[in-house]
């Protein structure tokens, strides 16, 4: 268990930086995770931690000690990657015991691990299969079995859910949580699906091109995103964004809804818009539509739950509204949050 | 009236003909079977016929011996020694060509400045005459201009005393062929192997990485490990050069000297076109035929065992 540190971290490539300067400080024991599209620089800046990418300038710590100068067998950390680069001509058993072998470990002690670390996982059976004979569910577990066998002070998963398919991945996700509440290990997972990250995360950091936008716990980010890129970014469908003249303004989906869902006493924001679109995804339904004047003619979406009844049709008007306290105002200019709503 | 139908008929009949998939399939491969069919499989037949046989070049006749080519060759020192000869060229040459061009292609593998020109510099072996290359060896192992000599004088790694005859001291001819092979076939398994090494993904030698392994843990653990079918696909191709091909012996040796750089290929070309005996140069470089044969289809059967993918 420790803290991970990065200090003005860069990784410049010739096309520019991937990673532009980035301060974190990941506590110990957390699952913090890196969530951006791809090309923000988040597999960048975890290599980095892990000690396959050098930096271009900035120090990288791991329990308070510098380790940018170190490679990665010094740094007592574990990957899981994507591809999960289980070894193909080793069994299920020796790919686990790998990294108990090159720390010289007793024969009988490896035995040992590798016996707890695929009880873990449910794999005991699996230990003299190949590689090629698992399933890619079964081939995650002996990753991550891996990854957890020589008890790493951290654990830096490259998004080791993505290759499996949508119900296993479910399943994975609460299994990935529970192990490492019961391991404790700091954890840094890098996914670019936000539903992963935000069920996953202790907290999130928000990368886009080498920066952290914002970095806090899934209610801060969805709630509160500190800029237009987070409040887009974040949440299916995105933030309505709406530019007057000297701010945006911007409100949620599921905020946007007939006037009549809303108390009387409440204070409310009218949005009347024209509707084009209508989308129906059982437990919810999507509005597309074009606000009207005096407003810019902006595309917005309101997403009404399916307890809400009121019949709408597209090609009519409608004046749906947002409470004050829901709407975000944001900087035109810079696009960072002005004010918190 | 009957000629335009027919014409038509035959117009349509031929518009089908390179339509139809299987008679195109057919029509494309045609090329390849005719060369193998008339260059390899034509002569293959011949020489077995003629290891048969009596003729000679400038026979008219041509009579039927059974296998006394054969008996005769088995009794003869000169094919012994020969095919000891091609062992020993075979396997030292390509022991060093795997071993070096692993080396290599590791190296290579590497980015680096300059890294294009090294890699031209390393295929041109290849891309260059066998003879014209050869002849150019032939004039390094000269026993009087010989480069390696008067360098080596000149920076005074040999003595005064020293003077190596390289072609004509039985130890160093062997050493001298088995090296122009390694500098002939090097270029073709750096590449195999170069090309193995980039089918491995990062993600492995990541892994490795972080799972805590150094340099040689991860180079015989991992890289040689995944290599191995490829690198044994590249052992079987030297072979098969080395064991058929006689440019070398030929340009640089003859065989020579007392037969102790005498391979087959040499002496059933020595034998049979040389010396006029055709039938016993057939029979010679037909007893390469099974010997190949078992060597490519252990070394198939090795590369789809260490295949892991």
């Amino acid at each position: 268990m420790a803290t991970v540190e990065t200090k003005s971290i860069t990784k410049s490539f010739d096309g520019g930086n991937a990673v532009d300067g980035i301060n974190l400080l990941v506590r110990e024991g957390e699952f913090l995770v890196f969530l951006g599209p791809s090309g923000s620089g988040k597999s960048t800046l975890l290599r980095m931690i892990a000690g396959l990418e050098t930096p271009t300038a900035g120090d990288v710590l791991i329990g308070g000690r510098v380790v940018t100068e170190l490679p990665p067998r010094a740094r007592n950390i574990a990957m899981v990657f994507q591809s999960y680069a289980l070894y193909p001509h080793l069994s299920v058993f020796k790919n686990i015991a790998f990294p108990l072998e090159a720390q010289r470990l007793k024969r009988e002690e490896i035995n040992k691990k590798v016996e707890w670390a695929a009880s873990l996982f449910g794999i005991q059976r699996l230990l003299a299969r190949k590689p090629r004979q698992l399933s890619g569910g079964e081939r995650q577990r002996v990753a991550l079995a891996r990854a957890v066998v020589r008890e790493p002070v951290v654990f830096l998963l490259d998004e080791p859910l993505s290759n499996l398919d949508a119900k296993l991945r479910t399943s994975a996700r609460d299994e990935l949580q529970q192990l490492q509440r019961r391991l404790g290990t700091t954890t840094i997972y890098v996914t670019h699906d936000q539903i992963e990250a935000m069920g996953l995360g202790d907290r999130i950091a928000v990368l886009n091109h080498g920066k952290i936008h914002q970095l806090g716990t899934a209610q801060e980010v969805y709630n509160d995103p500190a800029d237009t890129f987070v409040a887009t970014f974040i949440g299916s469908p995105p933030m309505n964004l709406i530019e007057t003249d000297h701010t945006i303004t911007g409100f949620r989906p599921e905020h946007y809804l007939p006037r009549g869902i809303y108390g009387a006493h409440e204070k409310v924001i009218e949005f009347p818009f024209q509707i084009t679109r209508l989308e129906y995804l059982g437990a919810d339904r999507l509005v597309y539509g074009a606000l009207e004047s005096p407003l810019p003619s902006v595309k917005v979406i309101s997403r009404l739950p399916s307890t809400v009844a009121t019949p709408v049709e597209i090609g009519r008007h409608y004046e749906f509204v947002v409470r004050a306290r829901d709407l975000k105002h944001f900087d035109p200019k810079t696009g960072l949050k002005t004010s918190t709503g | 009236m009957q000629t335009i139908s027919r014409n038509t008929i035959s117009k349509g009949g031929r518009g089908h003909f390179l339509e139809d998939e299987k008679w195109l399939g057919r029509f494309m491969l045609a090329p390849a079977v005719i060369y193998i069919v008339a260059l390899v499989g034509l002569p293959f037949l011949l020489a077995i016929y003629y290891s048969l046989s009596d003729v000679t070049v400038g026979s008219r006749s041509l009579h039927f011996v059974g296998m006394d080519n054969f008996r005769h060759i088995l009794d003869s020192n000169t094919f012994w020694r020969s095919l000891r000869n091609t062992l020993v060229f075979t396997l030292v040459s390509q022991l060093l060509v795997v071993v070096l061009g692993n080396i290599l292609a590791m190296a290579l593998y590497k980015n680096f400045r300059g890294k294009w020109l090294v890699r031209f510099l390393i295929l041109l072996p290849w891309v260059a005459p066998i003879s014209l290359g050869s002849i150019g060896w032939l004039w390094i192992f000269d026993p009087v201009y010989s480069v390696i000599n008067w360098s080596g004088r000149a920076l005074g790694i040999f003595a005064p005393t020293t003077w190596p005859i390289w072609l004509g001291q039985p130890n160093l001819a062997m050493a001298s062929v088995i090296m122009v092979d390694v500098w002939r076939l090097l270029p073709l398994s750096t590449v195999i192997i170069l090309a193995g090494l980039s089918s491995i993904p990062q993600d492995i030698h990541d892994a490795a990485a972080v799972d805590g392994i150094g340099f040689w843990r991860r180079l015989f653990q991992i890289t040689l490990p995944l290599l191995m079918p490829i690198m044994l696909v590249a052992l079987l191709f030297g072979i098969v050069f080395t064991v058929t091909d006689m440019i070398v012996i030929y340009v640089l040796t003859r065989g020579g000297p007392y037969d102790t750089t005498q391979v087959l290929s040499s002496l059933a070309f020595f034998t049979g076109i040389q010396g006029g005996d055709l039938a016993e140069g057939a029979a010679i470089s037909l007893f390469l035929f099974p010997l190949l044969v078992a060597v490519a289809i252990l070394f198939l059967t090795l590369a789809r065992r260490t295949e892991v993918t």
